[in-house]
């Protein structure tokens, strides 16, 4: 296990950064505990790339404390980058060079030797399935494989402590599923994860705590039960036979009694409400009947980190969805 | 896991065996990323050799040098030009990398932050000085002819090549500083077109007007060329150019190299 258990890998007190009269940290508290995997979800915009890039020593706040295994990251950053490893979106690699060219080089700039840094990027290499693509320039890889390497790139050293800033981002599922697991290794060999996400569903997956940050704080934090226990009750989904009849649908499900405003699921088209009374799902069977809606499907369930943010901020996580009910709405 | 962090004594700061091994690193990927990118290289040469055969072949039966054949003039001041614009390359190089991230993946390294200025700036050199070779013998090729001794050639070279590596630091701070690799382009020839043409790169100052001749005369392009044609070709006195080109280039490099570090910092 690891040797920090049970102390804080992250401490963030009152953390503050703005750009010009953009305020992208608003007084931000937040403690990672060590060997944990920690989830930070946010929409676009809500200051968790800034706050990783504070922690990463690559930006100066403008107020606050923010220390790494203790280390102060403005009074020791050289202590603090020999403890964190960082793996961005944006995938930082070399396109000209090979893969195995990529996780060596970062390998000597660790001050592992030759021999050590050839031995442990083939290590690496072979644990993110890049082993057969190893000696190819990455200009030939897939978004996935190379999003891949950079995080091999980045736990090449084994740092205790791995920045992840939205890993999946742009990702196909299967990219995604392989990150994953990845992010599960991490954790099971005692590694503190500090992850950054859009997605819900991930970081219910990979998190064993999960702050929701949104206009530069942290407005809920807990695991993922906790969380979804703050709505306070169970979500009503509901599937049409025909599409077209959302509109009426959702008119008819906002009338529910102790009913939130319904959701429209951009992807799939299903409608979720989120519901505090025991008969909502006979109820809303009623109201859909008046309306002569034809349903498919309807099921009364445990609330989705989805729910959750939603209620928390006000506003969907994901940015299409929110669209999606702005157009309903209208 | 605990291994690592043990290799590392806690020293806040790097040793300089420290920063010239990460420096080596950082000249080594340098190298690696232009050998794989051949046509990259040869775009290096388009310009110049544009410019050796328009001025050779075209313009050059209109420039009076005097004594001396124009080719023989032309090409101290091609390489002088050819130099220049290598050394923008560091500036473009950095902020493509900037864009990429890869900056960042840098920064984060528990690495002497210096060497990814050092290592670029070196290994700029070496690619600045096979690119002056080459030169060298396509000006030979159309009739340049140095009458020194080779000592005194391989004495301009280096100077030339020193003038590369001082202008590769103005052409990092430049770029860290508009981080954005089409503004880094466009600058680059804002600054350096003037140097390079109101200098004696390609005419003898003598009949420029007053204003320009002015700006020519205490040019770093002028000296470092004037003292190449004197190493090279016997024109004129090599001594004083030859120094004052020296002061030019110890003063840049006191101002950009730190204003490069400061920009990459912040960058």
């Amino acid at each position: 296990m690891t040797p920090y258990a049970g102390t804080a890998a992250i401490e963030i007190e009152g953390l503050r950064k703005a750009f010009g009269d953009v305020v992208a940290l608003d007084g931000l508290e937040l403690t990672v505990e060590a060997g944990t995997v920690f989830g930070l979800l946010g929409p676009n915009g809500a200051g968790k790339t800034t706050l990783v890039r504070i922690v990463a020593t690559l930006l100066q706040p403008d107020a606050g404390r923010v220390a790494v295994l203790g280390r102060d990251v403005l009074g020791e950053p050289l202590a603090v980058r020999r403890r964190i490893g960082l793996a961005g979106q944006f995938a930082a690699v070399d396109a000209e060079l090979t893969g195995r060219e990529n996780v060596e080089m970062v390998g000597r700039l660790y001050r592992l030797s030759g021999g050590e840094a050839r031995r442990r990027a083939a290590e690496v290499l072979e644990r993110f399935r890049l082993l057969d693509a190893a000696d190819r320039r990455v200009a030939t890889y897939s978004g996935g494989m190379r999003r891949r390497l950079d995080l091999a790139a980045g736990l090449i050293g084994r740092p205790p402590v791995v920045l992840l800033d939205e890993p999946t981002t742009g990702l196909d599922p299967r990219s995604r599923q392989e990150l994953w697991s990845v992010a599960d290794e991490l954790r099971r060999e005692g590694t503190t994860v500090l992850l950054t996400t859009q997605y819900l569903d991930e970081a219910d997956r990979l998190a064993q705590r999960i702050a929701v940050v949104d206009h530069g704080r942290v407005v809920a934090e807990g695991t993922a039960t906790q969380l979804k226990a703050m709505i306070g009750g169970n979500v009503l989904s509901v599937r049409l036979a025909d599409p077209a009849y959302i509109p009426e649908a959702t008119a008819a499900l906002a009338t529910l009694a102790g009913a939130d405003q319904p959701r429209v699921d951009a992807g799939d088209g299903e409608i979720r409400v989120a519901v505090r009374t025991p008969g909502a799902s006979v109820q809303a069977l009623r109201r859909l009947d008046e309306k002569r809606v034809a349903i498919a499907s309807i099921e009364v369930g445990q609330p989705s980190l989805d729910d959750v943010f939603l209620t928390l901020t006000g506003r969907p996580a994901d940015p299409e969805a929110d669209e999606r009910t702005a157009r309903e709405a209208a | 896991m605990t291994a690592t962090t043990a290799n590392f004594t806690e020293r806040r700061r790097m040793t300089p065996a420290e920063t010239i091994a990460d420096s080596r690193v950082m000249a080594v990927r340098q190298l690696r990323k232009i050998l794989r990118r051949p046509m990259y290289v040869g775009y290096l040469f388009v310009q110049p050799v544009i410019f050796v055969l328009l001025f050779r072949y075209v313009f050059g039966s209109a420039i009076d040098t005097g004594r001396v054949s124009y080719v023989n003039f032309l090409l101290p001041g091609i390489i002088v030009m050819t130099a220049i614009f290598g050394s923008l390359t560091t500036g473009l190089g950095l902020t493509e990398d900037l864009a990429a991230g890869v900056v960042d993946r840098f920064r984060s390294l528990p690495i002497a932050r210096s060497a990814v200025l050092i290592g670029r700036t070196a290994a700029d050199l070496g690619t600045n000085a096979v690119t002056l070779v080459v030169m060298l013998l396509l000006g030979v090729a159309v009739g340049f002819r140095p009458s020194q001794p080779a000592y005194q050639v391989v004495l301009a070279f280096v100077l030339v090549l020193a003038f590369a590596y001082v202008f590769s630091w103005i052409s990092a701070f430049v770029g860290l500083s508009v981080r954005n690799p089409e503004t880094a382009q466009s600058i680059g020839f804002i600054w350096v077109f003037p140097l390079v043409f109101a200098s004696s790169a390609f005419v003898p100052t003598a009949g420029m007007p007053d204003v320009v001749r002015t700006f020519a005369e205490v040019n770093p392009v002028t000296l470092a060329v004037n003292a190449s044609r004197a190493l090279m070709i016997g024109h004129g006195d090599a001594l004083a150019p030859t120094l004052g080109t020296l002061a030019w280039l110890g003063g840049l490099l006191l101002i950009f190299v730190p204003l490069a570090m400061r920009a990459f910092r912040r960058a």
